[in-house]
């Protein structure tokens, strides 16, 4: 280990805001306030046009901000352009640059900004080895595989040790199983370096098992800002609920359940398919349309008063299609979501929670 | 059983290829060959059959005087049209691939001194050369200065043909720099901006490298066009004054055409191909180590 590699890279805090994004009349990103913390992994979280690239692309300067601020590490940037925001960028296709060699990619950014040879010499040996590079640094990138090439696009962000490092879906060209190798080691690479990290995905196992923030979108808002527990445990809205989650959150309109329904009118109901057992007399009640064997569990889909509601049970127990099941769930297991604006009502939670355990 | 298909592979093969093959044959394998076998015989007149001379016509080429003009109009041409050409039709390609208003029109006025015919562009030319009252001339004549005889005096003829040349094959080569622009994926272009790379630089270190292959290509082009090329000189100049416009093939042109010394003249198309080749070749061999093919 060189010294250079115990030096960590101080990150610098991300600030966005009331940043909107328009294209004539519609809003890519609409009125966005959040705060990124330094050295901290935010995941920029949604559904595709949900405005989680577009918003990293401002950050980086990539697009113009319609209106409202960026400030990285309290200083505005909203107006400057991209080579001038001490920022480093790993891109989706990664965008290495085809007639360079791998070194040349990786120390391309040290020599547009004049960096002595001994010094990028010096760099570039300590991000190759930390990458698993050192034999690779004289093919073209058409000679590389997907994995590799990936690893030049990372070399390429972490060797100008900038403070931000902004990713747009990386691993999304990659296979399962590599994906998940990268995954374990971007959030190793990043705790290590100490760089404020922005990581866009749609893939919420990505947000999850990467993020110590994330920040979900839909439409161009944002849904919720939470870590990742919070995001699954206590989910703000009900479009967060189903997004987070697999297979997703049961969403239940109250009419469905009359039972838990009747002095709740127009509320939703979100109960994961994780949580509901089956209880004799459990307030869901249903007949089952489907099933799918997942080995240790089974997936059954039944139709609750004409809402499709998926049950994961152990797979021990034998149903057959037709059936008519009833389910219970542990009373802090229920979320409630408002029918009209999806937002969560924990107010309720107390009374119908009482409902559940007495029924 | 087997040997019987095959063969029928073999004669169906043949047939597909012979509508091709007899145009090739007639109209540019047979000349050629022709041309070679006339360049060792003397041109034949009236009863007067032609005659074999083994090398005396390749001897009399390289003591003619007109032939080493026109070979040295030829390199100055080469010189002058190919590389502002090509570099015009890169900045032209640069301009037309940005988002700029009225990008369209742009790229239409850039090529359409391609789609023109030459002699319709050359009677235009013609008049803005035009001694006193021409369109240069009288530009000029506002600060003052005299009236030059663009395309009659030695001096200015050829660097006048060059100037027509360039308006046209810029426009040309442009659209091939265009194509290859924007096949350059663009996320290229951000990434070197990330890293802090200016216009300049990106141009220098990304963005020209990548063009290298259609470089070679439209460098081979411009020099195939450079010898090719006559018509603009027949209507512009016809060569003169003294052969100080002339051509390499326009020499030849009017050797065989004019003087009906058709021997000569083949003997000057071996050249000719000659150079050709080699000038290909060498262009292979020297931009091969340069060129990145994806």
């Amino acid at each position: 280990m060189t010294s250079r590699q115990s030096v960590a890279v101080a990150g610098e805090e991300i600030r966005l805001e009331n940043v909107v994004k328009a294209y004539g009349d519609s809003r890519a990103v609409d009125d966005i306030s959040v705060t990124l913390p330094a050295g901290a992994f935010t995941v920029l979280l949604g559904p595709s046009g949900c405005g989680k690239s577009t918003t990293l692309r401002m950050i980086a300067g990539l697009e113009e901000v319609t209106s409202g601020a960026i400030t990285i590490g309290g200083k505005d940037i909203t107006g400057l352009n991209a080579a001038r925001r001490n920022i480093s960028m790993v891109f989706q296709s990664y965008a290495l640059f085809p007639h360079l060699s791998v070194a040349e990619n990786i120390t391309f950014g040290l020599k547009v900004r004049r960096v002595a040879k001994a010094e990028r010499e010096d760099r570039l040996k300590t991000v190759a080895d930390l990458l698993g590079l050192p034999l690779l640094l004289d093919r073209k990138p058409s000679q590389l595989s997907g994995g590799q090439q990936q690893r030049v696009a990372l070399g390429r962000a972490i060797i100008a040790e900038k403070p931000v490092c902004l990713m747009d879906e990386p691993l999304s060209n990659l296979d399962a199983k590599l994906r998940h190798e990268m995954r374990v080691e971007i959030r190793a690479l990043q705790q290590q370096l100490g760089f404020t990290m922005v990581y866009v995905t749609h893939d919420q196992v990505e947000a999850i098992t990467m993020a110590d923030q994330v920040v979900l979108l839909n439409g161009g808002k944002i849904e919720q800002v939470a870590n990742p527990r919070a995001l699954y445990e206590k989910p703000a809205t009900a479009f967060a609920a189903r997004f987070i989650g697999s297979p997703p959150m049961n969403i239940i309109p109250s009419t469905s359940l009359p039972l838990l329904g009747e002095n709740a009118p127009d509320v939703l109901f979100g109960l994961r398919p994780e949580a509901l057992e089956l209880r004799s007399e459990g307030p869901v009640r249903g007949r089952v349309r489907t099933i799918e064997y997942l080995g240790a569990d089974t997936l059954v889909a039944c139709d609750v008063g004409g809402t499709d509601v998926l049950a994961r049970l152990p797979s021990g127990r034998s149903v057959a299609a037709g059936d008519a099941l009833s389910f219970g769930f542990a009373p802090d297991t229920l979320h409630i979501f408002d029918q009209t604006s999806g937002k969560r009502r924990d107010d309720l939670i107390t009374q119908i929670g009482l409902q559940v355990q007495s029924s | 059983m087997k040997a019987l298909k095959l063969k029928r592979d073999w004669i169906i093969g043949w047939l597909l290829l012979l509508p091709a093959m007899v145009f090739l044959f007639a109209f540019t394998h047979i000349p050629a060959i022709t041309s070679l076998v006339s360049s060792f015989y003397s041109t034949p007149r009236g009863r007067r059959p032609a005659k074999f001379l083994g090398l005396d016509n390749y001897q009399r080429m390289f003591d003619d005087p007109v032939f080493w003009k026109v070979l040295g109009n030829n390199l100055w041409f080469a010189l002058g049209t190919i590389p502002l050409s090509i570099a015009l039709a890169i900045v032209m390609a640069l301009w037309v691939n940005d988002k700029l208003p009225g990008r369209g029109f742009a790229r239409m006025a850039f090529f359409t001194p391609t789609v023109l015919p030459l002699i319709a562009v050359a009677n235009i030319w013609l008049f803005f050369y035009t001694p006193g009252f021409g369109l240069f001339d009288q530009l000029l004549g506002l600060f003052g200065l005299p009236a030059t005889n663009w395309l009659g005096s030695p001096e200015t003829a050829l660097n006048s043909v060059i100037v027509v040349t360039v308006w046209k094959e810029a426009g040309f080569f442009m659209i091939f720099y265009l194509a290859a622009l924007q096949a350059i994926p663009k996320t290229l272009i951000e990434a070197a901006q990330i890293e802090g790379a200016n216009r300049w630089t990106i141009f220098w270190r990304i963005t020209f490298p990548l063009l290298m292959p259609t470089t070679l290509f439209v460098s081979i082009n411009a020099v195939i066009n450079c010898f090719r090329l006559v018509d603009h000189i027949f209507i512009l100049t016809d060569g003169g004054p003294d052969n100080a416009s002339a051509l390499l093939l326009f020499y030849i042109f009017e050797t065989a055409f004019r003087f009906w010394e058709s021997g000569y003249a083949a003997t000057l198309t071996v050249a000719l191909l000659v150079m050709l080749c080699l000038l290909a070749i060498g262009q292979f061999f020297f931009f091969d180590r340069k060129v990145h093919y994806k």
